[in-house]
């Protein structure tokens, strides 16, 4: 019984023994050798790996920054005192531009754009309706509901409202930009954070369609263009803003200018409350 | 004659997720997509068949002659983990883009049962060196299958109308049944 046990005992520590000299051997021959910095750099990162640089993970982003092939200002979602860090590892001098965004550009949700085309009984994504058929709504510019953006969002920052239009949480977006692309209908945009006038809308119909399709659409009537001279312009049907000329914006009152809100101030926490 | 029968035993009749139900932890985690499933697959193969020769290696060289049958369970789990650190540092040396595709399946299946299991059955059903080799490389090609079945299902399923208690979890738990009821049609057409 006694010899059982010892032996027992001697085989499992032999065995570990065996196998722990092996692996430390096998990790001195097969080491394979790092820029050390690569490591420091991917501590700095957020971890999130997100892939909104466009690299395959932090890890891979990292390395490309040691390489120096791409800035470290090129993750957004990163800590501005992180990226600055990141620069004094490499001796590097870095610029960080202000905090940026999602921002949804449309408005008409269920209670704005009302009149239908059809029903929809399809796959509930924002893709499917788009290839589909348009989805429900007449306006085949704006945003689908199917909250694609929301699926895609690694960060959960962003949320569908009961009016059926999604929400951006500034605290939480990081400015990957992933629903960006993962929006079919283009409606999504990344601003400065500071950034407050938008047009929401990408409506291109003639003004009288657009105003059918949906109560908060702009139309293209060019009202604002001629009192906000130089900061709006109009083109196939739908105003553009020109953001340099951004303080004249923030100033007027835009209720008195566009009737139908679609040039407006961003309220609060997301479009609309 | 038999090596064929005991593999293909291992991949359809038997098959280690959907009659043993060993390794259903990444059958549901890693179905989502059939690429990620492929990947998974191949990594399961690739260490059950070498966990089956040194396991086996192990078991008749070390324990049986000391008759210490009953600590298989302990040093195989101390076998395999070193084992697949072993492979995952020569990988990591040889082969950069199959350490990359390979990615954390490799140390995440250092302690799934899947392969735990095909270690004491190999010693359990007194399986030779070579019948122990084709048992492993059956049971990881029937888990992979399993596992791309799975994942090509769920990804159909994405665009599924499911009713909305079902979404998730409960459907894939569902699916999953069926998939071994269906395969339990091959029960018992081969016994080695």
């Amino acid at each position: 019984m006694e010899n059982t046990v010892l032996m027992a005992i001697f085989t499992m520590s032999s065995l570990s023994l065996f196998f722990s000299i092996f692996l430390g051997f096998a990790d001195k021959f097969l080491r394979v050798e790092e820029n050390p910095l690569i490591a420091k750099v991917n501590e700095l990162l957020p971890g999130a790996n997100c892939g909104g640089c466009g690299f395959a993970g932090c890890y891979d982003f990292a390395t490309k920054v040691v390489e120096g092939k791409v800035e470290p200002s090129a993750c957004s979602v990163n800590d501005p005192d992180n990226i600055k860090e990141i620069g004094a590892l490499l001796g590097k001098e870095v610029q960080s531009g202000p905090k940026l965004v999602a921002r949804i550009m449309c408005k008409g949700g269920k209670a704005e754009a009302v009149r239908k085309q059809t029903e929809y009984y399809g796959p509930k994504t924002c893709l499917a309706m788009h290839v589909l058929s348009g989805g429900d709504k007449l306006c085949f510019y704006g945003c689908l509901g199917g909250g694609d953006c929301v699926n895609a969002c690694p960060f959960q920052a962003m949320f569908m409202n009961s009016n059926g239009l999604p929400v951006v949480i500034d605290e939480l977006c990081t400015g990957c930009g992933i629903c960006v692309q993962n929006c079919p209908r283009n409606i999504i945009e990344l601003h400065p954070i500071d950034r407050k006038v938008f047009v929401f809308c990408k409506n291109q119909d003639d003004p009288r369609t657009s105003a059918q399709v949906c109560k908060v659409a702009c139309t293209g009537c060019s009202v604002c263009a001629r009192k906000l001279d130089g900061a709006v312009k109009i083109e196939n049907n739908l105003a553009f803003l020109n953001y340099e000329a951004f303080e004249k914006l923030e100033t007027v009152e835009l209720s008195e200018i566009c009737k139908t809100g679609a040039l407006s101030k961003l309220k609060g926490n997301g479009n609309f409350n | 004659m038999k090596l064929i029968l005991i593999f293909l035993s291992s991949v359809l009749i038997n098959n280690f997720v959907l009659s043993y139900f060993l390794g259903i932890c990444p059958f549901i985690g890693v179905s989502n997509k059939i690429s990620s499933a492929f990947s998974m697959g191949m990594a399961v193969t690739f260490v059950m068949t070498i966990t089956s020769i040194v396991t086996w290696l192990v078991n008749h060289y070390i324990l049986i002659p000391f008759h210490l049958e009953f600590l298989q369970t302990v040093s195989f789990i101390l076998v395999i983990a070193s084992l697949v650190q072993f492979v995952e540092m020569f990988i990591k040396k040889v082969s950069q883009p199959l350490y990359r595709a390979l990615g954390i399946y490799l140390p995440l299946i250092t302690t799934n049962c899947a392969i735990m299991g095909l270690a004491l059955l190999i010693s359990m059903k007194n399986y030779s060196f070579l019948e122990g080799i084709f048992f492993g490389l059956g049971g990881g090609i029937g888990f992979s299958i399993a596992l791309i079945l799975m994942a090509s299902i769920r990804e159909e399923l994405d665009l599924a109308d499911v009713p909305k208690p079902m979404q998730g979890a409960p459907i894939t738990l569902i699916i999953a049944g069926c998939l071994a009821l269906a395969f339990m049609g091959f029960a018992g057409m081969i016994n080695v």
